[in-house]
């Protein structure tokens, strides 16, 4: 046994890959054990592995967590990117479930049907120039740190940086307006962990192609 | 001021209910300010008081906390009902996510065009009995003590109890093969706090009918 932890997932981003950034940016090696097919989910399933039956579930000091927040927030609080106090962790908090209900958007989009992809890139667009990248702008402005809480790094900058990233790929310009949002992605990326994991060849995945859609889809239907 | 936590929501569970629960479970007073007319809501944006333009607000120890999820955190830990280290918070929001993901079926059933609702009921049904009161039975039957985590109360335990009450709602058969999940509710509805919020005229909000949602919808326009 390594000892490292291991992500049992799919090949692809879903609801992984914050999971996959968050221990790349402490620093934290992983493994993956991919599920290639149905047999794969129903194994796991059936040996216990799973409580409520679904992947992402995270091996982890002999615990196996299902919930992507409750695995997120045990990595955060191991590593320390979850503030100093209650309170910076109150903050922490409001500003990653933004995030995430953006990111719960975007996420999808690989695997929305194909007539209602159109739309669904037009909401992304909508909430992220309109609603999401402006708060966190206001954030940085209001105290001009280099990091959204506490003048240090934190899981929200990480799951941040993800996102502009991800969101960017899907509209090349929508970081036009917001640089202090530009600055704070410039900064992460070049930490030390961050940039060798956005380096080829790390772990970090790939946007979803259909092929992967599919496959994908296979597994879990 | 009075230094108690002020929630911001219209006169409905919705996403606040899981909130004030925890609160008076906690024996925490709070002050309720009834969202009501589309410039109550506008205003509260307007003045910069909601990140993401939404609610649940709550103005709580200096702050303005919006996202229901960073409010129940916040409270948990400030009440020590997250459990006494890493681990058992890990154990703490795995079932609590697990829980969040069948209330909120159940609070977008509240949305549901009525064409819908049919199949929208079964298939909480099915999770109920097939997947999440097996889960939580199979704990408690696990370790044999009174609470989910850690031998004491918890969050968890407190939107457990919540869930299961909705549950029963749906359809009180539901809860029948889970003998160790119906003790923990009757334990849990015997705490002093939780006995007096189940109480008529406690804070605790009934079930949205036809015309609370009309309300809502003239404010919040979905």
């Amino acid at each position: 046994m390594a000892g490292k932890p291991v992500l049992h997932y799919f090949d692809g981003r879903g609801r992984m890959e914050p999971v996959r950034w968050l221990l790349a940016a402490a620093g934290v090696e992983f493994e993956e054990k991919f599920l290639k097919t149905r047999d794969d989910l129903g194994r796991l399933r059936n040996d216990g592995s799973l409580v409520f039956q679904q992947v992402p579930m995270v091996e982890i000091d002999g615990m196996k967590l299902v919930q992507t927040r409750a695995i997120l927030n045990y990595i955060a609080s191991k590593y320390n990117l979850y503030g100093k106090d209650m309170k910076e962790r109150a903050l922490i908090d409001m500003y990653a479930e933004g995030i995430a209900d953006l990111d719960e958007i975007v996420l999808h989009q690989p695997y929305v049907p194909r007539e209602e992809k159109e739309a669904n890139l037009a909401k992304i667009k909508d909430k992220a120039r309109n609603r999401y990248f402006p708060a966190y702008e206001k954030v940085l402005k209001s105290h001009g740190q280099d990091y959204l809480v506490g003048n240090r790094l934190s899981r929200a900058d990480v799951y941040l940086v993800e996102l502009l990233y991800h969101v960017e790929e899907l509209d090349p310009s929508v970081l036009a307006n917001f640089p202090l949002l530009k600055a704070l992605r410039t900064r992460v990326s070049n930490l030390p962990t961050v940039k060798k994991f956005l380096q080829p060849g790390s772990q970090r995945k790939p946007y979803e192609d259909e092929k992967r859609v599919e496959s994908v889809m296979k597994i879990f239907s | 001021m009075s230094g108690k936590p002020v929630l911001h929501y219209f006169n409905a569970r919705g996403r606040m209910e899981c909130i004030r629960w925890l609160l008076a479970a906690a024996g925490v007073e709070f002050e309720e300010k009834i969202i009501e007319r589309p410039e109550d809501l506008e205003k509260l944006k307007k003045d910069g008081k909601l990140m993401f333009e939404q609610v649940p607000m709550v103005e709580i120890d200096g702050m303005t906390l919006v996202q229901t999820r960073a409010i129940l955190n916040y409270i948990a830990t400030k009440y020590d009902l997250s459990g006494k280290d890493m681990k058992e918070r890990a154990l703490i929001d795995m079932y609590a996510e697990g829980i969040a993901d069948l209330n909120e079926m159940i609070v977008q059933l509240v949305i549901t065009p009525p064409d819908q609702k049919e199949a929208k009921i079964s298939l909480i049904k099915d999770r109920t009995k097939n997947r999440y009161l097996p889960a939580f039975e199979k704990v408690l039957k696990s370790h044999g003590q009174d609470y989910l985590v850690g031998n004491r109360l918890s969050r968890v335990d407190i939107h457990l109890l919540e869930l299961l009450l909705y549950v029963e709602e749906i359809d009180s058969s539901l809860l029948a093969p889970f003998p160790l999940v119906k003790a923990l509710k009757s334990r849990l509805s015997s705490l002093p706090n939780v006995k007096k919020f189940l109480q008529p005229g406690s804070q605790r909000k009934p079930p949205t009918d036809e015309k609370a949602l009309e309300e809502a919808r003239k404010v919040f326009k979905f």
